[in-house]
């Protein structure tokens, strides 16, 4: 298929966006990147740091739908331009809620921090799950600029993995707010971390399904590995 | 009828239609001259739906659309072969009268053309050819054709004023409710609104959605969102073949061809 369009100024336009996009992705996965620092180091400077970037990522997300709603007023696009901009529009909707849960995240620890809650919970055990989290948004990220559909595929495997390490995380925390009441309090408020950190991973997947509707043009939303895999067969 | 056993032996397969083709045609081939201008055609026309055809200057869009009332038949050095099945008759092989043929299946063309007459005769000129009416009768049926084209209430005070004094616009109705006068069974336009404003081509599109009611409808339009807009199948067409044909939707959103992709997105160099 012919790349450019006989128009070399929709071209630009997309991508413009398309790197708008890229860049709303690259600030949504530092923002993760310190709010898990603020979880391993309880560190202050990292929740900041995450509530500054938070309202760069809303500003960003508002540009991009003014862009994406001239594009489609201007050029009435088709086939897959339009749906190249449908994953754009979706994908920007995931990656600013990614970077509303890392917020949350930042909330919470300082939260912990704040009240002066004892430390021994286990942390190690979110920022493995964090970590496998702000990975799949790397994934699904680098997937979307290579239109790659197999790395999606692997995204949306890898979630499973994440959802499996929440559930696993929620029993640990309840031995431990069994054991000593006094640590209910922070538990809870780790146990909304894990849940953001769930959410992430979900949203990574959200945007790894849109790939596949990009290239396939077939929308894999609720439906089985199974079924997706025969997709891309 | 025949059709459903002729094996299409096209290099492409027939979509499938979920509702029964009005129009079949089978293996067409068109001529100008030597210029082979249509290539082995196949392809279903479903009844009382909208089928676009869309394509670049010269793929034969036009020249298949005119196939279908034998229109081409004006010009010695043009001839077509192979089937066109219209209600299980080979219009291509039948001796029916070419006129009878045409208040079947009706055609508007590009730029209005109405009669040097008044808008009232304009209607009742073809009416008079196929149904002897009485005077009351042939007013009732101006005025249902005119109301058909969406065009009663901007003329009625005024149909014996001449079809020139109109708009652009409103000359492309009175075209298009000549059509539907003599009741046809289909309706080809071929670009009806590339002269238009979008205003009246809004009009003419409004019209289209209504009048596939009652009629099979065929457009060739060179705007592709107007293509989008109005019709419930479309073939893409490119030099002389047909690339694909499939439902509106599909095409524009999930075309099959790599070839239809780049022309509708405008990627077609």
């Amino acid at each position: 298929m012919t790349e450019k369009h006989l128009s070399s100024q929709f071209d630009t336009e997309l991508n413009t966006v398309s790197a708008r996009v890229m860049e709303l992705g690259g600030l949504v996965e530092s923002q993760i990147g310190h709010a898990i620092r603020a979880l391993s180091q309880f560190s202050l400077e990292a929740v900041d740091t995450v509530a500054t970037l938070e309202t760069r990522i809303n500003a960003l997300e508002v540009d991009i739908d003014r862009e994406l709603s001239t594009i489609i007023a201007r050029r009435q696009p088709t086939a897959r331009d339009l749906r190249l901009l449908m994953a754009f529009s979706k994908a920007t909707a995931n990656l600013e809620r990614m970077g509303d849960e890392a917020s949350k995240m930042a909330r919470m620890v300082r939260s912990i921090i704040e009240t002066g809650a004892p430390r021994n919970l286990p942390t190690m055990d979110l920022r493995v799950a964090a970590d496998l989290a702000s990975g799949l948004l790397h994934k699904a990220l680098d997937a979307f600029a290579r239109l790659d559909t197999r790395a999606a595929l692997a995204i949306l495997k890898e979630d499973d993995l994440i959802d499996e390490e929440f559930d696993g995380f929620v029993r640990k925390l309840i031995t431990y707010m069994m054991e000593d009441p006094r640590t209910i309090s922070p538990s809870l408020d780790l146990l909304f971390i894990a849940k953001a950190i769930e959410r992430i991973g979900d949203h990574s997947k959200n945007v790894a399904e849109l790939i596949i509707y990009l290239v396939e043009g077939t929308d894999v939303r609720h439906t089985s590995v199974a079924e997706i895999e025969s997709v891309l067969r | 009828m025949l059709t459903t056993t002729l094996a299409p032996p096209s290099r492409l397969n027939t979509a499938a239609m979920p509702t029964a083709p009005k129009i079949t045609v089978r293996n067409l081939n068109f001529y100008y001259g030597k210029f082979h201008a249509l290539k082995g055609i196949n392809l279903d026309i479903p009844e009382n739906k909208v089928t676009a055809f869309i394509g670049p200057s010269g793929c034969g869009k036009s020249t298949l659309l005119r196939t279908f009332n034998r229109m081409f038949e004006l010009y010695p050095e043009q001839r077509a072969e192979g089937e066109i099945m219209l209600d299980g008759e080979n219009l291509l092989t039948s001796k029916q009268d070419v006129a009878l043929l045409r208040a079947k299946v009706g055609m508007v063309f590009q730029k209005p053309t109405p009669f040097p007459m008044s808008i009232y005769d304009n209607i009742a000129f073809g009416v008079k050819l196929f149904d002897s009416l009485s005077a009351p009768e042939m007013d009732e049926r101006v005025e249902w054709a005119l109301r058909k084209a969406a065009l009663w209430t901007e003329v009625r005070d005024k149909l014996h004023q001449s079809g020139a004094s109109l708009s652009g616009g409103q000359q492309q109705r009175l075209c298009i409710a000549r059509g539907i006068a003599i009741k046809p069974e289909v309706l080809l336009l071929d670009e009806p609104c590339s002269a238009l404003d979008p205003i009246s081509t809004a009009k003419v599109e409004e019209l289209i959605a209504e009048l596939k009611a009652d009629y099979t409808v065929v457009i060739v339009t060179h705007n592709m969102q107007q293509a989008a807009r109005c019709s419930d199948y479309t073939a893409y067409m490119y030099l002389g073949d047909l690339m694909e044909f499939g439902e509106t939707e599909q095409l524009f959103v999930k075309p099959k061809r790599s070839e239809t992709e780049d022309y509708i997105t405008g990627r077609f160099g």
